[in-house]
């Protein structure tokens, strides 16, 4: 058993090459919640938060690029509140200030949950997932990145290394449905996105599917509902057809925090009023 | 972050209906305090539980060698190991310490084991291989009634009838209503822990551990280990809230079983998981009521029907469906009343007790029924409750006089006059609306709700329970000393009592010595609102004895008959001016110890019908709940409750609110967010991530107002203040949201779909 | 185990060093899956971090990992290495409380207590952050430790009182 903390992203790919079954250790929030309940006893892991390069986040030619150990408290501020306003509100929906202190989009990533708060908007922005291993450096869409509940695109010896974000101009929202006012898991969430420039709007969902989804239909008749001039609906009461769209989309189950057919409901309601909200 | 400009530590002890702060307060937020899950002894093991995976299963065979292989392992223990009485329990000995022929719940102990370190213990307790022949589980309360007995003691814990007045008095309005509540998690933060530690011979063992009552404990882990009670000495160590949780042994007789068996100390912590297995939870109760009344509001009867599902094993529950009975039409006068109840047995988790104690079933029932009536009636809902109001003088639905005080109609005009939120702004930030920090809430579709509701409830333990708690006052080399064996769970009685004890003694430097069942008899249960009058009373009379003693030996000094001394403030005086000194120099040199029993009122079980004066005394409460509801996505925010409770007198008002406060969370939680989700007999929320408890975001503005009117019998006429503000929260924070929906919400806690589709994701 | 690489295998157990309240404390004979909850309360003697839940949901385990407010149950305690850790017991002067220590007391904050070092934590951090928070944003920094006895009434008392002295102090 042992216990790596590497100072930089190559030694970090050479412990994960030389052990394949290494655990990777980001923010610590999922995977030691695991350890701790004795459902998972790791062998070896590799912890990242000393790689300096994973943390960072920056502006470059039309994108944001994101740090793999980026917390959700760094979303809230900086560069990412500035020009991604729609992670900032996720992140800040994240659980406690301790939990986002520690949590991190690359561990959001990697455990691939449907419930994870900030995939939406990484879906709704579509974002590129920069993912390395020795071998290289290759980039997933990361509609392709989230195969399933909890099940990732990476490969064996590969981590990820970080997000690149398109920078839109236009509204973006995140909103989220949980049983309390704060620190809940997500029964449902809805990222919105409006690309003024492109005159696009994407949409997509989160714990309505094993994995999140994006609402394309939906995202195609706003699109054209929406006058770009302004940025405003033509008509007002395109938006709960818009709802109704989004609604159509969810493929949600029940299970202890809520049931299919509330969440049907209430995704439906999020993307009506995420809607309004931004155009 | 050290601030440099810390504080010295204020000391300010405090006399009766003072402010005075917890003499525990320093070192708890220190961290200093030492609960039991921070005990430490050298060469101490760790001790962890196997528990039942099944429902409901016959168990062929307990497999432990693979356990028992595992390096570090020091002892495996199974039914067969235990010396003394295989069962246990509060009211009857009906759950095995290890389950042996047969399992009747998930999550019951079937094994336990000690190793060296916990990770061990741990994982040796997966290794335990259990054989099981499933058999076919009860799951359906209603089904116990009439089903094949699950336990050699049949399946009914209680039925009680009661019947008071004319079965066949009809109103002019009738209205009938069935409700149900969730199974409520008393989930205090600090799980359940203990540390064993055997005598040097074997002969016996001390026990370090959280619980609600001491002596109760002691007795049932010495008959499990086959010990004299003298042999097992337990003090209190630590407790992390209890709420009812700890009345029942959970790990008391496994870890002081490892302990004599290992002859090393033993220490056990559960998870929190295991914690929500490990302990008794709120009943789940279906209710069926029906209320008439006259056209003018008077109420005319009451009939209702009452069902509890008490799970697997008994604990508390017979007495748990003595209080729901007994306060199952609330604090109104009913002629009346058919009532009829009933406590069964089903391979559910077990439930016991839990704050309110089967009175919080019953008020969701009642308090929605007299919603349902104002409205049937066409009059306001608080004006109906004042013209029923309870009162000394009255009866309850048992036959019992109130003789005591129980101002209930200034309860409930107080709380109905106490001042409005402001409100709701047009834009107001996200956080402040239903949803919170999810920033779900269109503010065009927030509406706000007012609801009320109130209850009263007995104070202490009923039915012709002799029930007393000890105290002891002993003066030596000029320190007093307190000893009482009441459990502190965080309510506060080791503040009361050292301000009882000063009050009494006119001295301000008094100890209280730690809780333990060595140095001083029974206090009973932490639990029925009972230990600021029970505990109070002991240490008012213990300390009283002693302050007699005291003048006594220092009017016998100068030869002066007692009656010829006054106390005038701290003071001791002589009338004729020989002696003036203060107390605390009239004990220098004495030595003085006293101990006192203190009983209440004696009380009487139930006759045939119900009837009887089963009950010491009442106290009452209401809420005003003031709440926004996002009307398309079910989501709530209590934005405010006001609360007027009878507190007969507040001896510690700063303490008292924080009774409040703390219940009426509590209460909002089963409103609104807090259930144990069982299916098929299986706990599928046993975390506290699903397990949601109100956060700082969810906790309301709490407006209280305290009325006092001293209870006669009672220490300086305070009543127990801990159960009033958890009855009816809840059901006033339902009546607001069905004020602000028009929907019925008969079941809590109101899940966002029941708002949200009306209920008929649930068939409701 | 210093510096970067693995530290080496000696199976079952690690040794390392911590960094905790400005002192250093060797651990040795840790598992390799122990959190730093685990090892401040287990091998270090460091008890006033509580476990009430083990996966980040209640915040009685509050410490300062670098300086920023974390669940210590979530820290893989071998990976603290090199880190400055501040727990409850490294607040306060010896034998005294800080200002936010005091008001929990003086306001009636504390009922059990178990959630109470975590709150300590948690409420200096805020006010660290922002010395005048609004009464949402208090909820809100507060909102990831469950305090079960309280309804949290007498909680933002204390943090207004804190608040309202400094105040005073500065002017």
């Amino acid at each position: 058993m042992s216990v790596a903390i590497p100072e930089t992203l190559e030694e970090a790919l050479q412990v994960a090459a030389a052990d394949p079954e290494v655990q990777v250790l980001a923010g610590g929030t999922d995977l030691m919640v695991e350890v701790n309940f004795g459902y998972r006893r790791p062998a070896s892991v590799c912890a990242l938060h000393r790689i300096a390069e994973l943390h960072a986040q920056r502006q470059d030619d039309g994108e944001v690029v994101i740090g793999a150990m980026t917390t959700y408290h760094d979303m809230e501020r900086g560069v990412i509140a500035a020009a991604l306003p729609g992670l900032a509100q996720a992140g800040r929906t994240v659980g406690s200030p301790q939990i986002r202190n520690a949590g991190t989009v690359g561990g959001n990533l990697a455990t691939a949950s449907p419930a994870g708060d900030t995939l939406p908007v990484l879906m709704a922005l579509d974002s590129t997932v920069v993912v390395a291993s020795v071998a290289g450096r290759r980039e997933v869409p990361i509609s392709d990145f989230l195969v399933g509940p909890k099940r990732n695109a990476l490969g064996p010896g590969e981590l990820i290394v970080e997000v690149r974000v398109p920078h839109l101009r236009g509204p973006q929202e995140f909103l989220k449905v949980g049983a309390r006012n704060a620190m809940v898991i997500a029964v449902c969430s809805l990222a919105l996105v409006v690309d003024l420039e492109r005159r696009r709007v994407a949409c997509a969902l989160g714990s309505v599917g094993p994995t999140v989804l994006r609402a394309f239909e939906a995202e195609e008749r706003a699109a054209q509902e929406i006058d770009w001039q302004t940025g405003r609906l033509g008509d007002p009461a395109f938006a709960p057809e818009f709802g109704r769209l989004v609604a159509a989309a969810a493929r949600p189950i029940d299970d202890h925090r809520s049931t299919a057919g509330y969440r049907r409901h209430a995704i439906g309601v999020l993307a009506e009023r995420a809607l309004r909200r931004s155009a | 972050m050290i601030a440099d400009t810390a504080p010295a530590v204020r000391e300010r002890p405090g006399r009766v209906g003072e402010s005075a702060p917890r003499p525990d307060g320093v070192p708890k937020v220190r961290g200093e305090f030492a609960y039991s899950s921070d005990l430490y002894a050298e060469g101490m093991l760790w001790g962890a539980t196997v528990r039942s995976t099944q429902v409901h299963a016959r168990v062929r065979s307990v497999d432990v060698s693979a356990a028992w292989a595992t390096p570090g392992v020091r002892a495996v223990i199974t039914a067969s190991d235990v010396p003394g009485s295989a069962h246990y329990g509060l009211d009857s000995d009906d759950q095995p310490v290890f389950a042996a022929g047969v399992v009747r719940h998930v999550g019951e102990p079937i094994a336990a084991i000690a190793a060296d370190r916990p990770e061990t213990a741990r994982l040796a307790a997966s290794r335990v291989v259990v054989d099981y022949e499933p058999l076919a589980p009860l799951l359906d309360p209603e089904e116990s009634l009439t089903a094949e007995p699950i336990h050699p003691n049949g399946n009914v814990f209680r039925h009680l009838p009661i019947r008071k007045g004319d079965p066949d008095a009809v109103g002019d309005v009738v209205v009938e209503g069935t409700y149900t509540t969730g199974m409520q998690d008393q989930a205090f933060l600090g799980p359940e822990s203990g540390l064993a530690i055997p005598d040097d011979d074997g002969g016996g063992v001390e026990l370090f551990i959280s619980t609600q009552w001491l002596h109760i404990d002691r007795d049932q882990v010495a008959a499990c280990l086959g010990l004299p009670p003298d042999k097992v000495r337990l003090t209190l160590s630590g407790v992390g809230g209890a709420f009812g949780a700890r009345e029942d042994i959970s790990l008391q007789v496994h870890v002081c079983l490892l302990a004599l068996v290992t002859a090393r100390p033993v220490k056990m912590v559960y998870s929190r998981e295991e914690s929500f297995l490990g302990h008794v939870h709120r009943h789940p109760a279906r209710m069926w009521y029906r209320h008439h009344a006259t056209h003018d509001g008077v109420l005319v009867k009451v009939e209702a029907r009452l069902l509890l599902d008490g799970g697997a094993y008994l604990s508390s529950s017979h007495h748990v469906l003595g209080n729901a009975a007994s306060f199952a039409v609330g604090p109104y006068r009913v002629p009346n009343v058919v009532i009829d109840s009933w406590n069964v047995r089903t391979n559910n988790p077990p439930c016991g007790a839990m704050r309110g104690f089967g009175v919080v079933q019953a008020c969701f029932g009642h308090e929605s029924q007299m919603d349902k009536l104002a409205r049937a009636l066409g009059r306001d809902p608080v004006e109906l409750r004042l013209m029923n109001a309870l009162g000394p003088g009255d009866t309850g639905v048992t036959g019992q006089r109130i003789t005591g005080t129980l101002p209930m109609a200034e309860v409930i005009a107080r709380t109905a006059a106490l001042p409005m939120p402001p409100d709701l702004d047009d834009e107001p930030p996200m956080l402040a609306l239903p949803g919170g920090a999810g920033r779900t809430a269109d503010r065009a579709r927030v509406v706000r709700g007012v609801g009320f509701a109130a209850n009263y409830k007995n104070l202490m333990y009923a039915e012709g329970f002799d029930d007393f708690s000890t105290a002891r006052c002993r003066i030596e080399h000029g320190v007093v000393t307190i000893d009482c064996a009441c459990a502190e769970v965080g309510q506060g009685f080791v503040t009361i009592a050292l301000q009882i004890a000063r009050e009494v003694l006119r001295i301000d430097e008094v100890v209280l010595a730690p809780a333990n069942t060595a140095e001083v008899g029974s206090a009973g249960s932490t639990s029925a609102s009972r230990q600021t009058w029970m505990s109070g009373g002991a240490v008012e009379a213990a300390c009283t004895a002693a302050r007699d003693r005291v003048l006594a030996e220092v009017a016998g000094r100068v030869g002066l008959p007692v009656s010829d001394l006054d106390l005038r403030g701290d003071r001791v005086v002589s009338r004729d001016g020989r002696i003036d000194l203060t107390m605390t120099e009239a004990i220098e040199g004495l030595v003085v110890d006293e101990v006192r029993e203190f009983h209440h009122a004696r009380t009487h079980p139930f006759d045939e019908h119900g009837q009887g004066d089963a009950h010491v005394s009442f106290a009452g409460a209401a809420h005003r709940a003031v709440v926004d509801v996002d009307l398309d996505l079910g989501l709530v925010r209590v934005v405010q409750i006001a609360t007027a409770q009878d507190v007969g007198r507040a001896l510690n008002p700063l303490s008292v609110g924080g009774q409040i406060e703390g219940g009426v969370a509590q209460g909002l939680g089963l409103a609104l967010m807090e259930e144990i989700l069982v299916d098929d007999g299986r706990i599928r929320n046993a975390s506290f991530t699903d397990y949601l408890v109100p956060t700082a975001l969810d906790a309301p503005e709490v407006v209280w107002s305290l009325i006092e009117e001293p209870e006669p019998g009672a220490p300086f006429g305070a009543k127990g203040v801990g159960e009033p503000p958890v009855v009816s929260s809840t059901p006033a924070i339902v009546s607001a949201i069905r004020a602000a929906t028009g929907l019925d919400l008969t079941r809590v806690p109101v899940r966002p779909e029941d708002l949200a589709l009306g209920g008929r994701e649930h068939g409701l | 185990m210093t510096g970067t690489g693995s530290i080496s295998d000696i199976e079952p157990r690690l040794g390392y060093s911590l960094r905790v309240n400005g002192r250093d404390h060797e651990v040795d004979g840790a598992w390799v899956g122990d959190s730093l909850l685990r090892v401040l309360r287990d091998r270090l003697g460091l008890s006033g971090s509580k476990n009430a839940c083990e996966q980040g949901e209640c915040g009685s385990c509050s410490v300062r990992l670098d300086g920023r407010l974390v669940c210590s149950c979530l820290v893989l305690a071998a990976t603290a290495v090199g880190r400055e850790i501040t727990t409850i017991e490294g607040i306060a002067p010896e034998d005294g409380l800080t200002d936010v220590q005091d008001a929990m007391v003086t306001e009636g904050a504390v009922q059990c207590g178990f959630c109470t070092p975590g709150l300590v934590m948690a409420i200096h951090d805020l006010l660290d952050r922002n010395p005048a928070p609004t009464a949402l944003e208090t909820r809100e920094a507060i909102s990831g430790n469950l305090c079960r006895c309280t309804g949290y009434g007498r909680i933002f008392a204390a943090v207004d009182s804190t608040v309202a002295s400094r105040r005073d102090a500065a002017s």
